[in-house]
């Protein structure tokens, strides 16, 4: 089919839209966001303040705008695309002079009602942006230097500010989720074999300016590193995040300890336990079948994408699902592999369950955008 | 650019192959996090919840009760009371310096303690409780409970704290506990993990420290949940430990606080003893000083005071000291001669006031000599010409060993510190000790207890009990432990002649109730209740020639360091020997009038169990003596209360 022969007579319309939404992709989200409630209300001692509660409201607030952004056609989005990706990257410079200090780290502007993480936005903005230039780049172009330099400078930009603030686990996951996007949208396999080739010399060289004076990590990113590869050498500093994580999940076994009765997130022996640490407590209270129908749902949210995405004619709105599909799950595939000992602590949370504002609502707007790419999807 | 716009299809081909590809790396992903999950929960399971328990679970110590300690009639003297603390929790205090100064205004707080639990406070976590003050009254108790409303975070503890309840007077004998220092760790081979616990009360001196594995315990333990800070959430179980055994002694608490309030502030010591079991009934050392104040922890001031005392009230001197036995020696040297058969009891010795050995004029303390004397005479007068000459014939070897026969030189099995071994000289000790070759006139000043000679009081309390009853008692201290009886050892036979002992018992019975005796002025004269005994003073210095031609400068006008030890030994009663007795006093001067009259008085409270009536005492003294037991009266814990009505 041409662009021709395309009419909008085939999109649904008005409020029936409602009914042409991705539903078995949405009760997914919020299956999962329902285990992330359950969770916040048992590491806070079996209550709903102070965690749950915020979460369920942010999560609803997150669901509408979700079913929002997918009333509104898919077309409509791809023209912001620009738009969108240039009022991040404003946002991110202004992180850089105006924003707050949390952590050791710049990463939030406060709006008054809520946190915005700038660099949590430009996930999404970013994967927005590149969707539109390839639906926009004759194919025939997409693997000329030029037209592939351009997507690069699209990503390392953002990427090269939030590395500033520090955050090495969002920059990891902007170009991992940027690369990913060039590979989907057909850019010649040499490339990515170039940049693996870069990245395994890069790497090298992050490891020998150690103790340097061009030393290109800060030190606690170092130790990291350090106590990823060996949690023993510092069992009671850095290496005590992931000892006693695994000891909270090795100790869950098969069935778990039972809800409220993990001892490890209990007793305070897990850090961060209603952030980022959030999946161990799972792992511990409900054991191998929690931990893992977790992990078996978000694979599922990323089948309906992927589902979606190659059900989509439209140029833009499968690579965006797809990108989106990404995003997420370089989200749980980090948080999860750094719970379990398998990638260091680079502090990335669990998404939809982990407790927070910004990561939330971020997810649930792509999710609206890869809704209304089903919804607006060519018939 | 309005609407959708179509993929083209050989775009969209590749678009799937990729998203097919990209899919899969991502489904190998999950499928890795799965399998990992499935290493973490299901085949190492088993370690990561024993790691998890051994995070949350604590085994905290519960010290036992220590033993307690009685006298033989149940009279407690070493006890635990409970103690009270005042703690403040810093967290639900809020405010601690704001508490603190409100808390100071209902009890009396000490300012250094004060300052110490603040430091305390900025160090520790916020909800381990911190001491504010230790040993508060139980008025001061109920004056914080009352105002608790306005007090957070203030809370009265109780534990136990040891008190000694009849204090100074049995300060050497029981010595007393302290918290547990480096110092004692590094000396002690214990493994016990109770003396890890901070502040725990062990035995430092005398029996607390001597019998202490008896008295301590077996601790306990409880299982309490920890988080990870720390603070225990609740407690799982707990195993109860063995308290201390309690320990009876063979001491009589109204004996010994009567022969301490009698010693006085003289520095002297004295031992009552069974002859017949060897039990020891009194065991005194003056001055004495207050254990209860080490349980505290003594302030340094007075720590100096008693210190640089030059009485020494720490020293237990009834058993760690060491005095030339003088004239009390005379009966072994006897002994040796008699059993000898160099000598018999009846044959004399011309004493002409002195005895020239070796070109060296040894003189007898009478410088006019006793004429011809027996052993019996000898003894009484306390010839000492008539002992040279026995000495001279018998030699040191056969004097050393029969003192050795009798206790003397040997240390006895006594839970007590720094037991003396005494001395008892030998020509191969001088040899290598010395380096010196033995000569004559060591055999000679040995012969009257000087020279080499050293003995402890209880030594020659254990060397009057064998020759009173011609056994070979030894001394015990400890009665039961946990009511299980301790048997005696000793008590056989010496194999002495019988006619030699019976002699020298006479002889002794002659010094006390003879006329001419050297201890007649502190004789019994009820019957029953007789005594005999050996007087006996000890010189410290040398006497000079030129000193003994001016006239041997009197005891009075010496420098207290320089004037003689007096000693006195003595059994009763007579007939039927149930004590022995030895005093000592230090730099007392004369055995017949420092030391005799202390033993008199001593064995006449033994002998009655309680205070003896005038009428054992000679008429002329009685007045004095009645004054003297009013006076005694008010010093003594015990004098109007018996029994276990102290506990």
């Amino acid at each position: 089919m041409s662009y021709l022969e395309y009419t909008v007579k085939y999109v649904p319309t008005g409020p029936r839209k409602v009914l042409y939404l991705n539903w078995p992709l949405a009760l997914l989200l919020a299956a999962v966001a329902g285990v992330g409630f359950l969770m916040l209300y048992s590491v806070a001692g079996g209550s709903f303040s102070p965690w749950a509660e915020p979460q369920m409201k942010r999560f609803a607030a997150g669901f509408v705008l979700m079913v929002m952004i997918a009333m509104v056609p898919i077309w409509f989005w791809r023209n912001m695309a620009s738009l969108a990706y240039l009022g991040s990257l404003a946002l991110l410079l202004a992180v850089e002079f105006f924003g707050s200090v949390g952590m050791g780290a710049q990463r939030w502007i406060d709006l008054g009602f809520m946190r915005l993480q700038p660099s949590e936005l430009m996930k999404v903005t970013l994967v927005l942006m590149l969707a539109a230039y390839y639906d926009w780049l004759p194919p025939h172009r997409k693997s000329r230097p030029f037209w592939v330099l351009l997507p690069v400078l699209l990503i390392l930009i953002p990427t090269a500010l939030v590395l500033r603030q520090p955050d090495l686990g969002t920059s990891i996951l902007l170009m991992a989720a940027g690369g990913g996007l060039m590979f989907l949208a057909g850019v010649h396999w040499a490339y990515f074999a170039a940049v693996f080739a870069a990245g395994a010399g890069l790497i090298t060289a992050v490891l020998q300016s150690r103790g340097t004076e061009w030393q290109l990590l800060k030190d606690y990113q170092f130790r990291r590193i350090d106590t990823f590869l060996d949690p023993s050498s510092d069992p009671l500093g850095a290496g005590y995040h992931i000892t006693q994580s695994k000891i909270a999940l090795g100790s869950g076994g098969w069935t778990g300890r039972g809800f409220m009765q993990g001892t490890q997130s209990r007793l305070n022996f897990l850090p961060e336990k209603h952030t980022d640490f959030i999946f161990t407590t799972l792992a511990e209270e409900f054991g191998f079948i929690g931990a893992f129908s977790l992990l078996a749902l978000y694979a599922l949210i990323i089948l309906f994408c992927v589902v979606s995405a190659l059900a989509n004619k439209d140029r833009f709105s499968s690579l965006l699902t797809l990108g989106i599909a990404l995003n997420f799950f370089l989200f749980f595939a980090v948080n999860m592999s750094m719970v379990m000992g398998l990638a260091p602590v680079v502090g990335v949370p669990l998404p939809l369950v982990s407790y927070g504002g910004s990561a939330m609502l971020v997810l649930m707007l792509a999710f609206g955008l890869a809704q209304s790419a089903h919804v607006h999807r060519p018939r | 650019m309005k609407g959708p716009r179509v993929d083209t299809e050989a775009n969209h081909r590749l678009f799937t192959r990729r998203a097919a590809l990209l899919g899969g790396v991502q489904l190998a992903f999950v499928a890795g996090l799965g399998a990992r999950m499935q290493f973490l929960q299901v085949d190492q399971a088993d370690q990561f919840r024993l790691l998890a328990e051994e995070n949350r679970i604590n085994v905290r110590l519960i010290p036992p009760a220590r033993g307690e300690v009685f006298d033989r009639n149940g009279v407690p003297l070493a006890r635990n009371v409970p103690s009270y603390r005042i703690v403040i929790v810093p967290e639900d205090a809020g405010d601690v310096e704001e508490v603190v100064a409100r808390l100071s205004q209902v009890v009396p707080l000490d300012p250094d303690d004060v300052e110490r639990a603040m430091a305390e406070v900025k160090r520790s976590a916020p909800f381990l409780p911190i001491t504010l003050a230790d040993e508060v009254s139980w008025e001061d108790l109920s004056r914080v409970s009352v105002n608790a409303p306005a007090l957070p975070g203030v809370t009265p503890e109780v534990g136990l704290s040891r008190v000694y309840p009849l204090g100074s007077d049995y300060a050497h004998v029981l010595g007393y506990v302290g918290p547990v220092s480096d110092f004692d760790l590094e000396r002690i081979e214990d493994q016990d993990p109770l003396l890890r616990i901070p502040r725990f009360q062990i035995g430092k001196v005398g029996v607390e420290a001597k019998a202490e594995t008896a008295l301590r315990g077996k601790g306990g333990a409880k299982r309490v949940e920890v988080n990870a800070t720390g603070r225990v959430m609740r407690e799982l179980d707990r195993r109860e430990g063995t308290p201390g055994s309690d320990l009876q002694l063979t001491i009589d608490a109204k004996l010994q606080s009567y022969v301490q309030a009698r010693l006085n502030n003289e520095s002297a010591s004295a031992i009552v003893m069974d002859v017949q079991s060897g039990d020891l009934l009194a065991i005194a050392s003056a001055p004495t000083f207050d254990p209860n104040l080490f349980v505290r922890g003594i302030s340094s001031r007075d720590y100096n005071a008693l210190t640089e005392n030059k009485f020494r009230p720490l020293a237990s001197k009834s058993v760690q000291g060491a005095y030339p036995p003088g004239s009390t020696f005379k009966m072994i040297t006897a002994m040796a001669a008699l059993e000898d058969g160099l000598i018999g009891p009846d044959e004399t010795v011309y004493c002409p006031g002195h005895l020239e050995v070796a070109e060296r004029k040894f003189h007898c303390w009478k410088r006019a000599g006793h004429g011809w004397v027996d052993l019996q005479n000898s003894l009484k007068q306390s010839c000492d010409v008539y002992y040279y000459d026995l000495a001279l014939k018998v030699g040191i070897e056969k004097i050393s060993a029969m003192a050795n026969r009798f206790g003397l030189g040997v240390r006895h099995d006594v839970p007590m510190s720094a037991v003396a071994s005494g001395l008892t000289p030998t020509k191969e000790w001088k040899a290598r000790v010395h380096g010196q070759d033995w000569v004559i006139g060591d055999t000679v000043n040995a012969s009257i207890g000087q020279g080499y000679l050293l003995a402890s009081p209880l030594q020659l309390a254990v060397m009057t009990a064998r020759l009173a009853s011609g056994r070979a008692v030894e001394p015990r201290l400890v009665k039961s432990i946990d009511g299980i009886e301790q048997p005696a050892r000793g008590g056989d036979s010496m194999g002495m002649n019988e006619n030699n002992l019976r002699k020298m018992r006479r002889a002794m019975y002659e010094v006390v109730n003879d006329r001419r005796g050297t201890a007649y002025g502190s004789r019994i004269i009820e019957d029953a209740m007789r005594m005999a005994g050996k007087t006996g003073t000890s010189q410290v210095r040398n006497i000079t020639a030129a000193e003994r031609a001016r006239g041997v400068t009197k005891n009075e006008d010496l420098p207290w360091e320089r004037r003689d030890h007096a000693l006195f030994v003595n059994f009763a009663p007579y007939d039927d020997p149930k004590y022995a007795v030895a005093v000592v006093v230090e730099h007392g001067g004369g055995g017949s009038t420092a030391a005799a009259p202390i033993a008199r008085d001593v064995t006449l409270q033994a002998m009655y169990g309680d205070e003896p009536p005038l009428e054992a005492y000679p008429t002329k003294d009685r007045d004095r003596i009645r004054e003297q037991q009013r006076v005694l009266r008010g010093m003594q814990p015990l004098a109007n209360i018996s029994g276990k009505d102290q506990a």
